[in-house]
């Protein structure tokens, strides 16, 4: 049916300078508020009176801190490195001295505090000595392992280490980068503003990730409210042959990954898949910019562009240092006009409330609006729903959101993923059209955590049972040799007769104190071998001394865990 | 917390409801027009019934009552129901109906938005198997009529069932075209002969047909506005077309041709205003072609050869039924997944 309306659509309007642009179902088309925050041009915020840098600014495992209190530190110095594989460094912003390592309130949708560096800066702004990397003639394996130390992630608002983004999966070769400029959320305008001054840069930046990738093409995909980035990014691209830019109507979500690799190149992801597994790797072009400056200039990820608008009197783009409250940012837009409830970060679609103004600006920090009633009006009460269907008719993946609220809120969690409540990704669009201002979006990720919940709770109660089921076997082997052991020892005592019995408590006394020592010295070792491990921050295994049986129950746990940590590291698109 | 969007553009549910309301206004005007001031009548019985049934329901059930009243969901119900009753009906006739649509098949089952059934049709079913007699005489149309009946007479009619003095009813009723054809057919006329009776207009029935063509004004507002989408009126439409133009290809003499069935009836006000109730309808865009096209295959066949002259209101209720099976099994594509 749809392919007959497509087919007739076409015939009316003919082929349409936008036809090479592969639409998605459904998006919205929320106003811009863009222009506002486009007038004036990036400015480099000053160097706040504390930096607060939390060490959760990125997606996977908390960084290791390798600093203390007290520690004079210059800018860009290594202050917590990488810790396992999905992780990211922090670095200094600037030069000072650490002052705190405590929790505060970071930027996050539950308020709750968590652990930060807090940093003095001595105004210097003095580097520590930076080593720039000629990519072009180091291996690509050196590059990654260098990119680890970088502290860059994705800065589209997704903050997925960089460094694993460009390692080389080995299942497929990436044949496309596309980058990610659409920038559809209303309000922000960081990487319009980025690409307008820096698109050069910006280039450089992409032509390091194609050959970071293997790469042969590139496709920019800008949305056409964005004419000056545009052009720029277009002049800036014809030095690289290879890239190339494609400018996609505005219409919310394509900023998604998954919709905007659809929109440049017809391709959809298969819903189980990752884009990497067929050739197509995105990136955003504030972390291609932040990668060409850590290898052409050994800068570490430091500083972002973030937008600052709302209801403050100068709304403009910002340089800021990572860590510096939300206060300064704030005092630098000429301050908040009168009527301002709270700040928003992120745009007004898939943004959440600050907990508080004292909040540092992270990595991930790439909006924040002052929200005033008039602005953002608080919803209405909710009415019931009416099946009107307008949710599905603005669902970018096409799903039901009338049928996924349903089943969401009769607890009915099993139909929901029937109906493919993970495919949702909570770009608000549903919501957005509902006449009966139900809070949707809400429901499903409700709905999700359950569902992973309940997987989390089964998968636990399997390896439960598993291994109890194992324990019982063992006990029953153990106990058959035992009897068998018995058997024997007492046939063999039968032969020997009374002659070994005399001997006995001698031997017993002799072999009571060798058994003393030898726990003595074993705990010893055991001392010594876990505090070995501790400094090296790794948990005593003490598979040492186990029957091959039990190892073999060990290594199997650990080879679940393993798949299970995978399945937690699944890389997000950005 | 995250409560994102913070931002919507949607028309609310009174928004919507009004819409249809206004929707219905050419039909009303054209219906005044061609039956009397009556119909105006009953739709104020209705709406007040209709709001006041639910507010009383609403109490019981210890909902918010104003919410739910200015959602003005029981006003379209009221008018629909009105709409779709012969003019002149008796007032209680009205008042029976619209209770049992508002109490029975929509606030029992939970209100707005938990109705399996369409109301206003579960109303009008209720009404034609209970007084079949009242619920299919028909006034003649007001240019036909032998005796005129001004809006008191209308009014005396309604209330206390009389008409004025020397007035029989026969002058003042007339059967429809509907009716009108589907007797004749039995004593073996032919429709070419049947449909030069002077209750027969261009299209349909004289008159009716103009209120006809103004539901198909008010339904294409609906469609601009985006109040209801295209797969139901076309679809209902067009499998009404192709049941009565398959019929009238092979035998012209004893099937009405598919503009007469088209323009008769309840076609229009069913096309537009009864099956794009969205509650009691299905949701996926194929969904919506299958239930239009079922409820208009089984319009025709009560028609044609059903107990009663027009089929919609059993034909929707018939559909209303199988929609959770529809929705089942029209599940759209989903990004990412394989076809099929």
């Amino acid at each position: 049916m749809n392919s007959i309306i497509q087919f007739a659509s076409r015939l009316i309007q003919g082929p349409s300078p936008s036809a090479e642009v592969h639409q998605f179902n459904g998006g919205v088309h929320p106003p811009g508020h863009k222009a506002v925050s486009t007038t004036r041009p990036i400015a480099k915020l000053a160097i706040p009176e504390k930096l607060i840098l939390p060490l959760r600014q990125h997606v996977g495992y908390i960084p290791k801190i390798k600093t203390q209190v007290g520690d004079y530190v210059l800018k860009g110095q290594m202050l917590a490195e990488a810790e396992g594989t999905v992780s990211a460094a922090i670095h200094a912003p600037t030069s000072g001295t650490v002052t705190a390592i405590s929790d505060q309130i970071i930027p996050h949708p539950s308020g709750l505090p968590d652990m930060c560096i807090t940093l003095t800066p001595d105004g210097k702004d003095a580097w520590a000595s930076l080593q720039p990397i000629d990519w072009r003639n180091t291996a690509v394996k050196d590059l990654v392992a260098h990119l680890r130390l970088s502290g860059i992630v994705g800065l589209g608002g997704a903050t997925f280490p960089t460094h694993i983004k460009v390692r080389a999966s080995g299942k497929s070769h990436i044949h496309t980068l596309v980058i990610n400029a659409a920038e559809c959320e209303p309000y922000i305008t960081c990487d319009d503003m980025l690409m307008r001054e820096r698109a050069d840069e910006i280039v450089n930046g992409i032509e390091i990730v194609q050959y970071l990738l293997g790469a042969e093409n590139c496709i920019v995909g800008i949305e056409d409210n964005k004419p000056e980035a545009t052009s720029a990014m277009r002049a800036a691209c014809n030095a690289l042959p290879g890239a190339s830019v494609k400018v996609v109507p505005t219409l919310y979500p394509s900023g998604d990954a998954r919709r905007l690799i659809h929109l440049l190149l017809g391709t959809e992801i298969p819903h189980n898949k990752r884009s990497t597994d067929i050739g197509i790797q995105v990136f955003n072009v504030a972390t291609v910019l932040a990668i060409y400056r850590y290898f052409t200039f050994g800068e570490p990820a430091v500083s972002r562009i973030v937008t600052m608008t709302g209801s403050v009197s100068l709304p403009q783009n910002f340089e800021v240092l990572f860590g510096t409250p939300l206060q300064s940012l704030v005092a630098a837009a000429g301050g908040v006009n009168a009527d301002i409830t709270h700040f928003i970060m992120g745009g007004p679609m898939m943004g959440f409330d600050l907990p508080s103004s004292d909040v540092p600006i992270t990595k991930a920090a790439n909006c924040i609006i002052a929200a005033t009633p008039g602005l953002f009006a608080p919803p209405p009460p909710a009415m019931p729903c009416i099946r009107c269907a307008r949710c599905a008719e603005a669902c970018p993946v096409n799903l039901q959101p009338q049928e996924l609220y349903w089943f969401s809120k009769s607890d009915n969690f099993e139909k929901a993923r029937d109906y493919n409540l993970f495919d949702c990704i909570e770009c608000g669009c549903c919501t957005y059209v509902c006449p009966s201002d139900i809070p949707l979006v809400q429901y499903y990720r409700y709905a999700k955590s359950e569902v992973i919940a309940a997987d989390k709770a089964k998968e636990a109660a399997d390896l439960a049972r598993e291994r109890n089921e194992f324990r019982l076997a063992r006990i029953e082997r153990e106990k058959l040799e035992r009897a068998q052991k018995h058997a024997e020892r007492a046939a063999s005592a039968k032969t020997e007769g009374s002659k070994t019995e005399v001997e006995k408590p001698a031997n017993t006394a002799i072999a009571d104190d060798a058994k003393k020592a030898a726990i003595a010295a074993a705990v010893e070792r055991a001392k010594a071998l876990k505090l070995a491990a501790t400094q090296a921050g790794v948990t005593p295994g003490n598979t040492e001394n186990v029957s091959p049986a039990v190892q073999a129950e060990i290594s199997e746990i650990e080879a679940i865990r393993k798949k299970a940590e995978q399945t937690i590291d699944t890389q997000p698109s950005d | 917390m995250n409560r994102s969007p913070y931002i919507t553009d949607a028309p609310t549910v009174s928004m919507i409801m009004l819409k249809v309301l206004l929707a219905l206004v050419p039909g009303i005007v054209a219906y005044t027009w061609v039956y009397g001031g009556g119909i105006l009548v009953t739709l104020s019985l209705a709406t007040i019934t209709a709001l006041a049934s639910e507010a009383i329901l609403l109490k019981i059930r210890q909902r918010p009552v104003r919410p739910y009243l200015t959602d003005l969901s029981a006003v379209v119900t009221a008018w629909l129901l009105a709409l779709a009753l012969p003019p002149l009906a008796p007032w209680w006739l009205v008042v029976v109906g619209t209770f049992f649509a508002i109490v029975i098949a929509k606030q029992l089952y939970g209100g707005l938005g938990y109705n399996p059934f369409n109301p206003a049709m579960v109303g009008y079913a209720v009404l034609l198997i209970s007084f079949p007699i009242l619920m299919t005489k028909w006034p003649a149309p007001l240019v036909l009529a032998q005796a005129k009946l001004g809006l008191m007479d209308q009014l005396q009619f309604i209330f206390a069932n009389s008409l004025p003095a020397g007035v029989k009813i026969d002058a003042v009723t007339s059967a429809t075209p509907l009716d009108h054809l589907k007797t004749q057919l039995m004593l073996n006329h032919e429709v070419g002969s049947i449909t030069r009776a002077p209750i027969f207009g261009v299209f349909g029935a004289k008159g009716g047909e103009i209120v006809t063509g103004a539901y198909l004004l008010g339904g294409l507002y609906l469609l601009q506005q985006r109040i209801i989408s295209w797969h139901l009126p076309t679809a209902f439409l067009a499998a009404l077309a192709a049941m009565s133009l398959a019929f009238y290809t092979i035998d012209p003499a004893h099937f009405a041709n598919p503009l007469f069935h088209l323009m008769s009836g309840a076609s229009m006000l069913c096309a537009f205003f009864i099956i794009t109730d969205p509650i009691s309808g299905p949701t996926t865009p194929r969904g919506k072609l299958y239930f239009a096209a079922g409820a208009g295959v089984l319009t025709y066949l009560i028609r044609v050869y059903g107990g009663y002259p027009d089929g919609v209101a059993f034909a929707v209720l018939f559909m209303n039924m199988c929609v959770p099976l529809i929705d089942a099994y029209t599940q759209p594509r989903v990004f990412g997944h394989k076809k099929g």
